[in-house]
């Protein structure tokens, strides 16, 4: 977990920001259950997508709720699986194999690359 | 063909609550999941808390509540005044309580998934405590939280395998929709037990009704049962079984009123039976159920009285007037009042309260006063009187009911007569003669005994009630000062009688007296008459020797001379 609590009352797409500060910093957790297809598809679509659009400030965290149903319900996982965005807040639950891109951008608020200024 | 009798009997799981468990013989399927649906505020959840609660703390099953919709706070302070306890059970590790919160504004779909993350968290919950209860409450929630019904429906399905599979009873409430029993058609998966919850406004009263729609494998009752959320918790009522193979108590039931026991033939009532007391206003009809009261709470027999129009420390006070302390029997708990308006609830429910009072205090002797109080369509109304007495009577209670209604009708200007129903019936009246009225009393019927066929007057005074002959001559029955005066013309006729008879007869003694003395003076005269008689008689036997003896004389001188 990173110390960056006083992101949390920042939106974090802010253009404006001080991009060295540590602000656009993805947590990202990923909720699965065993090594289904979906689960594989989806840490593979979520690995690709970071790399592509948020090298080098994020990091993923996967949960097998097989091995941790207790976890389960902290973070009010119904869907398997699903991608919960810890930071920058406020949180977000995206759910399903990430295939869909376009939806995964704007669940994780992220501009695509070509966006950017 | 295997014998339906012999056949093994469904597993069932007790819910606890009352009722519920006696018309479907047991409760809810073993093992299955259950669908309670209703509309809002039809008490699905309490169903389904008081079914865990129940189980945690009766049967020690534990139980996990999977809200869709409550926190778990709220939950727990929604039961919380009906005496339930959820975070010491929970801390006790008798419940778990898991809330799932779905917001849609929050999710994201990106792709294929599915619920496997519900079935962890139920799974883990059921795990962690040994839970042989499930409920989710309400799990229809998840078709406003995700967009792919046909997903959702197949999950579902897995859901409630899911749980047949793990050997859990489980209730799943769900909101009723308009055409199907709820709004996503959840009867379609869950179909071994569908209870239905309906919450009905008529003539701005609710009832709370439950009906057990299917029930698979089991016999079940099929009506439509009222039941009761209060203080108490739920309550199911059977109120609509009405048989008539009840056992009669044996013995009497002494009114407490000299003159009344005088009019029936065993000096008293069979116990057990219903008896009506008719009379308009004012004519003492409550006072004479209180007598009937006291008198049955002094032989330390349980009494309880539902009064519809009068509170019970009215009754209290009133009863005093004529030296009933009934206060004191409600002090020692062996009189019960039970007050409240007709129009505070529906017959359903004031049914279903007595159903529930009756089987709670198990009284001896029941007074409704007045069962005219009652409104509804005389249909409903005639099949709640009914259904009452029956309660009553299956119970063995002698109940006593009032009503303003000289001729036993329900209703004016209807003849739906409950008098056909009760075993006896005293009427009340009040005479109007002479510029007063008179309390007066007769028996009508009284099933089983002979009675008196006359009318009696009472009379309330500080003493209790008294009862008094009516004064039954040529000119018809006299009462009250009209009594009074043919009697006093009465006693005073007799009084002239007496006297004249003690004159005449005064006179014959003073005659016969005169005539004794007559005929003392008479013997007197005889005995006189006889004296001179003898006198006389000796005299001349006197003269009759002197005379001969001269004659010697002569004769001898004679003699001498020759």
């Amino acid at each position: 977990m990173s110390d960056t609590t006083s992101d949390g009352q920042a939106p974090e797409a802010d253009p404006d920001r001080d991009p060295d500060r540590d602000a656009g910093h993805y947590h990202l957790r990923l909720y699965v259950a065993g090594q289904t297809a979906k689960s594989v598809a989806a840490l593979t679509n979520l690995k690709r997508f970071c790399e592509e659009h948020l090298a080098g400030h994020y990091d993923i965290e996967v949960i097998d709720l097989m091995q941790n149903p207790q976890l389960a319900a902290g973070d009010q996982i119904l869907a398997i699986p699903t991608l919960v965005r810890r930071l920058p807040s406020p949180l977000k639950r995206i759910i399903g194999d990430l295939s869909n891109t376009e939806k995964v951008l704007v669940g994780l608020d992220i501009r695509p690359k070509a966006d950017r200024p | 063909m295997p014998d339906p009798q012999a056949a093994p009997t469904l597993p069932k799981v007790a819910t606890g609550i009352t009722g519920f468990d006696d018309l479907t013989y047991g409760g809810l399927p073993a093992g299955r999941p259950t669908l309670v649906c209703g509309a809002a505020g039809c008490g699905k959840t309490l169903f389904a808390t008081t079914f865990l609660v129940n189980g945690a703390t009766r049967y020690g099953e534990p139980g996990v509540f999977m809200s869709f919709e409550e926190r778990a706070e709220d939950l727990a302070a929604n039961v919380a005044s009906l005496g339930y306890d959820l975070d010491g059970l929970v801390a006790a590790g008798h419940l778990a309580i898991d809330h799932v919160r779905v917001e849609r504004s929050e999710i994201e779909e990106t792709g294929e998934y599915d619920l496997e993350g519900l079935f962890i968290r139920l799974g883990f919950a059921v795990d962690s405590i040994g839970a042989k209860r499930v409920v989710l409450d309400t799990i229809e929630t998840l078709f406003a939280g995700f967009t792919d019904p046909t997903l959702l429906r197949a999950e579902l399905r897995r859901l409630f395998g899911w749980i047949k599979d793990r050997g859990l009873t489980a209730i799943i409430t769900g909101e009723r929709g308009d055409g199907p029993l709820t709004r996503q058609g959840l009867e379609e998966y869950v179909s071994d037990c569908v209870v239905l919850l309906d919450n009905r406004v008529e003539d701005q009263i609710t009832t709370r009704r439950l009906r057990v729609v299917k029930y698979r494998g089991s016999a079940h009752g099929t009506n439509e049962y009222p039941f009761l959320i209060d203080q108490a918790g739920l309550s199911v009522l059977p109120v609509t079984s009405a048989d008539l193979d009840y056992a009669v108590p044996d013995g009497l039931l002494s009114t407490g009123i000299a003159g009344l026991d005088g009019m029936l033939g065993p000096r008293g009532f069979h116990r057990g039976s219903g008896i009506l007391i008719s009379g308009e206003a004012g004519t003492g009809k409550s006072m004479l159920a209180a007598s009937i009261l006291d008198a049955a709470c002094r032989r330390g027999e349980r009494c309880m009285a539902f009064v519809f129009e009068e509170s019970g420390a009215q009754i209290i006070r009133n009863a005093r007037s004529i030296g009933l302390d009934l206060g004191a029997h409600v002090a020692s708990g062996r009189l019960r009042f039970e007050a409240a308006r007709p129009s505070l609830f529906g017959l359903e429910t004031h049914l279903a309260r007595m159903h529930r009072d009756l089987d709670q205090f198990r009284p001896d002797v029941v007074v409704i006063d007045p069962i005219s109080a009652l409104r509804g369509p005389s249909g409903e109304l005639q099949a709640t009187l009914l259904r009452m007495i029956d309660l009553i009577k299956v119970r063995g209670i002698t109940a006593i009911f009032t009503t303003l209604r000289g001729d036993g009708s329900l209703i004016e200007d209807n003849d739906l007569g409950v008098s056909s129903l009760m075993d006896a019936w005293i009427k009340l009246q009040n005479m109007e003669a002479n510029g007063e009225r008179t309390r007066t009393l007769y028996v009508i019927k009284a099933r089983g005994m002979s009675h008196s066929n006359q009318i009696r007057e009472f009379l309330m005074s500080s003493g209790g009630i008294q009862l008094v002959d009516a004064y039954i001559g040529p000119s018809g029955v006299l009462t009250g000062t009209a009594r009074l005066v043919q009697e006093a013309q009465e006693r005073a006729a007799a009084q002239q009688h007496r006297d004249a008879t003690e004159r005449r007869l005064r006179d014959m003694a003073r005659r016969r007296s005169a005539l004794e003395r007559q005929i003392e003076e008479l013997r007197a005269g005889l005995e006189a008459a006889v004296d001179e008689e003898e006198s006389l008689r000796a005299e001349d036997t006197a003269r009759g020797v002197t005379l001969e003896a001269e004659q010697q004389a002569l004769i001898a001188r004679r003699s001498a001379a020759e």
